[in-house]
């Protein structure tokens, strides 16, 4: 491990292969911030470049300088030996380099095949897209992708994981030869994302260059074969695979031990705090329930965490404890108070609070600043006599920002400069101010670094400590069995498992996962 | 950094400084331009005379800032007009008939002025009803109430005009006319009608939750559900605060003629839409300000005024004003441009 520290740009690691693209003292300014300090970086075909940092340390920024959507403030870009401009999203395509970003960026109201196209329509020569051509790729793409989804179904009725299936086969079918991936497994299942491995590799047999990045080290690490952390808009080490490890990664990114991945739980479990009973949600669209008469109660001092294939309920579950399907039937009571026909707000008033899954859509105002943000849910504790207080304001969100560590310059900018990790604390803050009795968090660490997530771990054991409720959801089963007093577990929307202490094993829980496919096979043999 | 990019930045930072300045410096312009050209342009007959017609573009303007920062629009304004002030002059010339008694009541001023003001706040109820409980497009919802409202207004009188809006002594309706006419510390009602609600707007807008709800709905709808906002209700209040304010402009025009004509107020929902837009209020909700929306009433004010003044022919009227109109929104995007770029380089 020693030879793995390099400082700035001194002598290029011995590699045998040209680098395909490089970049060469790569400055980004942003208002308040530098995104990235005098980078250089090369990029290797035929090998799955991994690049580390935590939360606004300037992955993205690097990214969106390859793939021609930002220019750099000073540098340049080197492919194939020679100096290149890539100053538009186009120009970066021309000279192969796709990309796929970090947030959403499908048209939901438009069908799968017309997403995939999007903006590279196959056209005649008078303008009229082919649309068979076009199906028939999108179809075999899929295909290579193992999804039996229907390309011509609007992207808003798939799942955020399927949608993000839908992003990465728009760059799939571009055959590049640079394919940058930013946090692509963000929302994909395990099977998904093993899916998405074997593409990997069989993109880097063909030689194409893959830069990855990834908050999930496990994976990183597993499929990386070239490694550079950023800190600070800074490259701060390199190495090989060999070299690479999970505590050597964690040292550069932040300098953390690794054993403090997850905070103590330890945890004396208080009163009811809330009951569920028969909780259904029927399917809008054929037979039976997203939510399957689910029944259970969840207790002050407690950390439940939900577990559960993709589909099986999870979001739909928080979302009907929540309040936001109309369709939703059974009885709820909170801290002992009926609370069945409370609309959002009554709710969050009554103590529940949920963060949701997609922060783009769900979690944030992207046109209000990051502490107009922070307090949009909590304003009644900020008011003298009717009038928001702009001093009580002020004080609650910087206090949040020091608590989750939020990077920023201002809490004046806008919430869309902050980086991806960072809004996510942003929405995590705005939950927390409302000071809830059950707080509800729907994978909670998605996009978020390490070090985050342990500040996440960490605040959800303090809340938990200070008898409050912790329901949450991951799909990394390692958060899910570390982090929980209790792990409920759904399978097709029934609550199949409900393990607590020395009964939360791996093998139990993912036993309960297909306990129904096991029954229902049983039935109709 | 070197003393060469300093330079490259101040120029740049008072390009900046110009451009967020430039409602006042277009509105400075103007004036000074058509003072130049009018010598009654700057005469206090003139002045008084603009400064009414911009406090109706205002008010106007005032209502449609709330509904275009949460992402919609009313097209109804005009007409609302039109029907409230057919309200107030039905209401101060008939009364109220109550036919099982054969008797027709004559109200106070005030209470004709609650019931004018009630009435445009019973349409924007109306409109916020078809948007949020039917989902019908803003757009095409407040296009229907465009017609549904004058219509009503047409129907009240039979078409026909309420010519004396004075009231009678006997029945103790008089004083109407002080609304729109009354001369307070110099200047008329109207003008500190508008410079009232300026205030009461901005405090709402930056100072309350329903302001600052207003413009979560604005930016994400979706969020501000997962937020607790009671969208449908934010929305529907956004198209009341809009139709009252149309009812008192309505009103306005009504005691400053002595009477209502069911067509008064046509078109003055696109002129009313310019104001907010020439403001700088981004017409996909969420961004924008109620001072943008007065310094703009106050452009296209001094403009329409003065084209008249000078006597530039009604068409050429017609194609600056629009012209000004796409002009300001082009400006706002380089603005918004320059900044990123300016505060790029101070980091
Ligand atoms: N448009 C912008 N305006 C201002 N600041 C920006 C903008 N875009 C990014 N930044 C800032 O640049 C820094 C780097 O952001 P970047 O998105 O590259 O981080 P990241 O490494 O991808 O983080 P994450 O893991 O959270 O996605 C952050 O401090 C961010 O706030
Ligand atoms: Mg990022």
């Amino acid at each position: 491990m020693a030879n793995s520290e390099i400082s700035n740009h001194t002598e290029p690691m011995t590699v045998s292969e040209k680098p395909v693209l490089s970049a060469r003292e790569v400055t980004k300014k942003y208002p308040g911030t530098v995104a990235l300090d005098n980078v250089d970086l090369d990029i290797y075909p035929g090998k799955v470049n991994v690049i580390l940092g935590e939360n606004g340390a300037g992955k993205s920024t690097l990214m969106k300088i390859f793939a021609g959507v930002e220019k750099p403030t000073n540098g340049s870009l080197i492919l194939d030996g020679e100096p290149v401009r890539i100053n538009s999203p186009g120009k970066a395509l021309e000279n192969g380099i796709g990309i796929i970003y970090q947030e959403l960026t499908v048209c939901p109201n438009l069908s799968v095949t017309e997403n995939i196209f999007l903006a590279r329509e196959i056209k005649n020569r008078f303008g009229v897209v082919n649309q068979k051509k076009q199906r028939n790729i999108s179809a075999e793409t899929l295909k290579k992708l193992e999804q039996p989804i229907n390309p011509d179904m609007p992207v808003s009725q798939l799942r955020v994981g399927q949608q993000q299936l839908v992003e990465i086969a728009r760059s799939l079918k571009d055959n590049v030869r640079i394919l940058i991936m930013d946090e692509p497994t963000s929302a994909l299942s395990s099977k998904e994302t093993s899916i998405l491995k074997e593409i990997i590799s069989d993109l880097t047999s063909q030689g194409v260059a893959v830069i990855y990045i990834s908050h999930k080290l496990d994976e990183c690490l597993e499929i990386g074969d070239r490694f550079a952390v950023l800190r600070d808009g800074k490259l701060v080490a390199q190495a090989e695979r060999k070299d690479a490890s999970l505590s050597w990664i964690i040292k550069h990114m932040a300098g953390k031990n690794p054993d403090e991945l997850y905070p103590e739980t330890d945890h004396k479990t208080g009163k009811a705090m809330l009951k569920a009973e028969n909780l259904c949600l029927p399917r809008t669209e054929g037979e039976g329930y997203l939510v399957d008469h689910a029944s259970f109660t969840l207790h002050s001092g407690e950390i439940t965490g939900i577990y559960g294939l993709m589909g099986a309920g999870r979001t739909e579950l928080l979302e009907s404890l929540f309040g936001l399907h109309k369709l939703a039937t059974g009885s709820l009571f909170l801290d002992g108070k009926a609370i069945d026909g409370f609309t959002i707000d009554e709710r969050i008033e009554n103590g529940l609070m949920l963060i949701p899954e997609d922060r783009q859509k769900q979690g944030l105002i992207q046109t209000l600043s990051v502490a107009e943000n922070m307090t949009l849910s909590s304003l009644k504790s900020y008011q003298k006599s009717g009038f928001i207080s702009n001093k009580l304001e002020k004080i609650a969100v910087n206090d949040y920002i020091k608590k989750l560590l939020i990077r920023l310059s201002d809490p004046g900018q806008p919430v869309v400069t902050l980086s991806g990790g960072n809004q996510q604390k942003v929405v995590i803050a705005k939950c927390m101010l409302t000071n809830p009795k059950v707080l509800m968090m729907d994978e909670p660490t998605r996009g978020v670094d390490v070090g985050a997530k342990y500040d996440i771990f960490k605040i959800m054991s303090d809340f938990a400590a200070r008898d409050t409720s912790v329901l949450f959801t991951s799909s990394e089963l390692r958060e899910i069995m570390e982090m929980s007093d209790r792990v409920l577990v759904l399978a097709r929307g029934k609550i199949t498992a409900d393990l607590r202490g020395q009964d939360i094993t791996e093998k139990a829980i993912l036993d309960a996962c297909v306990i129904r496919n096991k029954e229902e096979k049983r039935k109709s043999a | 950094m070197t003393g060469n990019q300093k330079i490259i930045s101040s120029t740049k930072s008072a390009k900046l400084l110009l451009l967020q300045m430039r409602a006042y410096l277009a509105l400075i312009l103007v004036v000074a331009v058509f003072a130049a050209l009018s010598p009654t342009f700057l005469t206090t007959s003139n002045l008084v005379i603009m400064a009414k017609q911009v406090a109706i573009n205002a008010i106007l303007g005032i209502g449609m800032t709330y509904v275009i920062l949460s992402a919609g629009i009313d097209l109804s304004v005009g007409s609302i007009a039109g029907l409230s002030g057919m309200v107030a002059g039905w209401l101060l010339t008939e009364g109220l008939l109550l036919p099982m008694f054969g008797v027709s009541i004559f109200f106070n001023v005030w209470v004709v002025i609650l019931i004018a003001l009630m009435t445009g706040a019973f349409v924007g109820a109306i409109n916020g009803f078809l948007i949020t409980k039917l989902n019908v497009a803003p757009f095409i919802a407040t296009l229907g109430m465009l017609y549904v409202a004058r219509g009503c207004a047409m129907l009240i009188s039979g078409g026909s005009t309420f010519p004396n809006l004075a009231g009678r002594e006997s029945l103790g309706n008089t004083g109407f006319l002080v609304l729109g006419n009354e001369i307070f510390l110099g200047l008329p009602l109207p003008i500190w009608l508008m410079i009232a609600l300026t205030i009461i707007g901005t405090i709402i807008a930056r100072k309350t939750a329903f302001g600052r709800h207003v413009y979560a709905v604005g930016g994400n709808e979706e969020s501000a559900k997962f937020t607790g906002i009671r969208v449908n209700r934010i929305k529907t209040l956004t198209y009341v605060i809009s139709g009252v304010c149309a009812a008192l402009v309505g009103l306005i025009i009504a005691s400053q003629l002595g009477a209502a004509h069911p067509a008064t107020g046509e078109m003055y929902e696109l002129n009313a839409i310019a104001v907010v837009v020439l403001g700088g209020t981004s017409l996909f909700g969420g961004r924008g300000t109620i001072t943008g929306t007065i310094i703009g009433a106050f452009v296209i004010g001094v403009l329409e005024n003065g084209m008249v003044l000078i006597g530039m022919s009604e068409f050429w009227q017609i194609v600056v004003k629009g012209l000004v109109i796409i002009l300001a929104v082009v400006v706002d995007q380089w603005q918004q441009k320059i900044q990123h770029q300016t505060l790029a380089e101070s980091a």
